[in-house]
């Protein structure tokens, strides 16, 4: 097992190799200079200039990258050219709204993706199995900002039962963070349940398909245990996959949804950045969405042994 | 004529019975049809997308304005129906373009193993970026135009497209057929092309409908965030952008491009798995 988890955190070398260079490489292949872009339209020579050294831009290409990476490796994403501060304290200050967002939205998509899952499995061909696969395909389909701005309307304008935007951090109260965070969840989790959702159906379908499905049924099993004990946790693996590799959707919904409801996370600070220019806050939050995505499958990977221990590493 | 008449009354019956197997390619492609019919005579049925009048700003839907006017006294009817065209647009040709440059580098990856495990680590790389961040950040080095955008969009859906082809060709090369052709002495190039690419076909047109619904989605958040097709251009992501403050005084500014955009994008995904469930039956009875 320990070796196993070593040898997946050495096969991250290679995938986060090529993500810094593609982020490293968007920047300088980028046509033009890129301390004359940072600077922006109104900008003399001398700031440029003054951008270019500050960067180490005058530098050979491969020094460059050689640097980059070596303060990455140590924790410093580099400096905010808009702000004073450093790009790691930024994303810092900035991490508690994203990271109750993104928990919270997990927790209550895989809760209910799963219970939509098994209750369309169990029933299928029924009106429950055609309701969850209607959901699924619809919920796929409709943008975060279009589900978001319908939730605000609707609950928050028009019922008065929610607030509108913003976001109130958990130190003041346990109740007025929830209540911020129902809305935005809901719209961030939407695709995320109908790809769990759908995916639960199809690896439940196939597991009840199972003889030993069958004889625990015949020798009289209560129906919610076969379908929890002995259906659920067989058919886990595909599920537990499908949970992290639609992180991916996660992290790029959380930009959008942090805009929607004008949450101070992240996301916002990227949606912020791009306005600015400010071009190491976008690098340094790709390479840490890259390396959570990574991080993320891998604890996945790692999961399958509790669901199934044939699985060993 | 006599000859004719059996054929002609057959005919709509075998439509029918089609429609009735394959419900949900009918609906995705009538509702895609419907969306690119309106998307091309948007200029002839709708007024100006850009003209202003400011005197009748957000005004409600009405006999004059079907879906009312934006805060800049614009036709959000005309407009809607014009974002149709940038939406499709950006929908077939990021399709065309990942599936393109995957297939390309599937098959060179999938057929020369010496090349593989090098071509697969770039691609696994390159699927860890989030797609959206990466196109966001491709869309704001560059100067915001439709063909970067497109561009912007192509690059992250890559990697899927060279993974499917890829493990369709590794299957596939270890068939008896293709030792067959081998041992025959057929060059590789011959072999890629006549007896690997057909294999390669269903699977791709299936992935192709599911990057079109994804480039739909990706171009409207990329608009949205204001990092897409530049401002003046009627989108759907452009206009719920520039309507969201004023979502509480005039919803249907945001409702009705937030309700093609979704209809255009249900209506791809609805082709995409009826598709697969007519080209992989053994997907069929499980998604």
């Amino acid at each position: 097992m320990i070796g196993y988890i070593l040898r997946r955190l050495l096969s991250m070398i290679p995938v986060m190799t090529v993500v810094a260079i593609t982020v490293f490489l968007m920047l300088h292949l980028a046509p033009g200079d890129p301390a004359a872009m940072m600077a922006g339209d109104n900008a003399t020579s001398d700031t440029i200039d003054a951008i270019r050294r500050k960067l180490g831009l005058d530098e050979p290409l491969w020094k460059q990258f050689g640097i980059w990476v070596w303060h990455l490796l140590q924790g410093d994403l580099g400096q905010s050219l808009f702000w004073t501060q450093s790009v790691a304290s930024l994303i810092g200050q900035r991490a508690e709204p994203t990271i109750s967002l993104a928990l919270t939205t997990i927790t209550f998509a895989v809760i209910i993706a799963v219970t939509m899952g098994v209750a369309a499995a169990a029933n299928a061909g029924s009106y429950i199995d055609r309701f969850v696969m209607g959901f699924a395909v619809l919920g796929f389909s409709l943008p975060v900002f279009v589900v978001g701005y319908l939730l605000i309307f609707l609950f928050a304008i028009e019922l008065k039962w929610l607030p509108v935007q913003g976001y109130t951090p958990i130190a003041e109260g346990f109740v007025p963070w929830a209540r911020n965070l129902v809305l935005p969840s809901v719209a961030l989790g939407m695709a995320y349940v109908a790809l769990i959702a759908r995916i639960t159906r199809a690896s439940m379908l196939d597991v009840l398909a199972e003889d030993y499905v069958r004889t625990a049924r015949a020798k009289g099993v209560a129906p919610i245990k076969e379908l929890l004990k002995h259906a659920l946790k067989n058919a886990a693996v595909p599920i537990a996959t499908v949970i992290g590799i639609g992180v991916a959707l996660l992290i790029g919904g959380v930009v959008i949804t942090e805009t929607v409801f004008n949450i101070p996370g992240i996301g916002r600070l990227v949606v912020d950045a791009i306005q600015r220019r400010d071009y190491p806050i976008i690098q340094g939050v790709i390479i840490l969405f890259s390396a959570i995505y990574v991080l993320v499958n891998l604890a996945v990977d790692l999961s399958y042994t509790l669901f199934d221990p044939r699985i060993r590493y | 004529m006599t000859v004719a008449a059996p054929i002609a009354e057959a005919k709509p019956n075998r439509y029918w019975r089609f429609a009735k197997r394959n419900p949900t390619i009918v609906l995705g492609a009538s509702l895609l049809l419907i969306a690119a019919f309106l998307a091309v005579i948007a200029p002839l049925i709708s007024a100006d997308p850009r003209a202003m009048q400011p005197i009748k700003r957000l005004q409600p839907p009405s006999q004059e304005f079907w879906f009312g006017t934006d805060h800049l006294g614009r036709d959000v009817f005309s407009r809607t129906m014009h974002g149709a065209q940038i939406s499709l647009m950006v929908g077939f040709f990021v399709s065309l373009g990942a599936v393109g440059i995957g297939l390309l580098i599937g098959l060179v990856a999938g057929y020369y193993r010496a090349l593989d495990s090098f071509v697969m680590r770039i691609m696994d790389g390159m699927m860890a970026i989030p797609g959206i961040l990466l196109a966001i950040a491709l869309v704001s080095l560059n100067k915001a135009s439709i063909a970067i955008v497109i561009i912007a969009i192509v690059i992250p859906e890559i990697p899927r497209v060279v993974r499917l082809v890829r493990s369709v060709v590794l299957i596939t090369r270890e068939q008896p057929f293709i030792e067959a052709a081998v041992s025959g002495g057929s060059q590789s190039l011959k072999i890629i092309r006549r007896h690997i690419l057909p294999s390669t076909i269903a699977p791709l047109i299936v992935q192709s409908t599911y990057i079109a619904a994804s480039a739909i989605l990706i171009e409207a958040a990329l608009s949205f965030l204001g990092v897409g097709v530049p401002p003046e251009i009627p989108t759907w992501g452009n206009m719920i952008a520039s309507s969201r403050v004023y979502l509480s005084r005039a919803p249907w500014t945001i409702f009705f491009p937030g309700m093609f955009l979704g209809l255009v994008i249900l209506a791809v995904n609805l082709l995409g798995d009826g598709l697969r469930d007519r080209l992989d039956p053994r997907l069929a009875r499980r998604m």
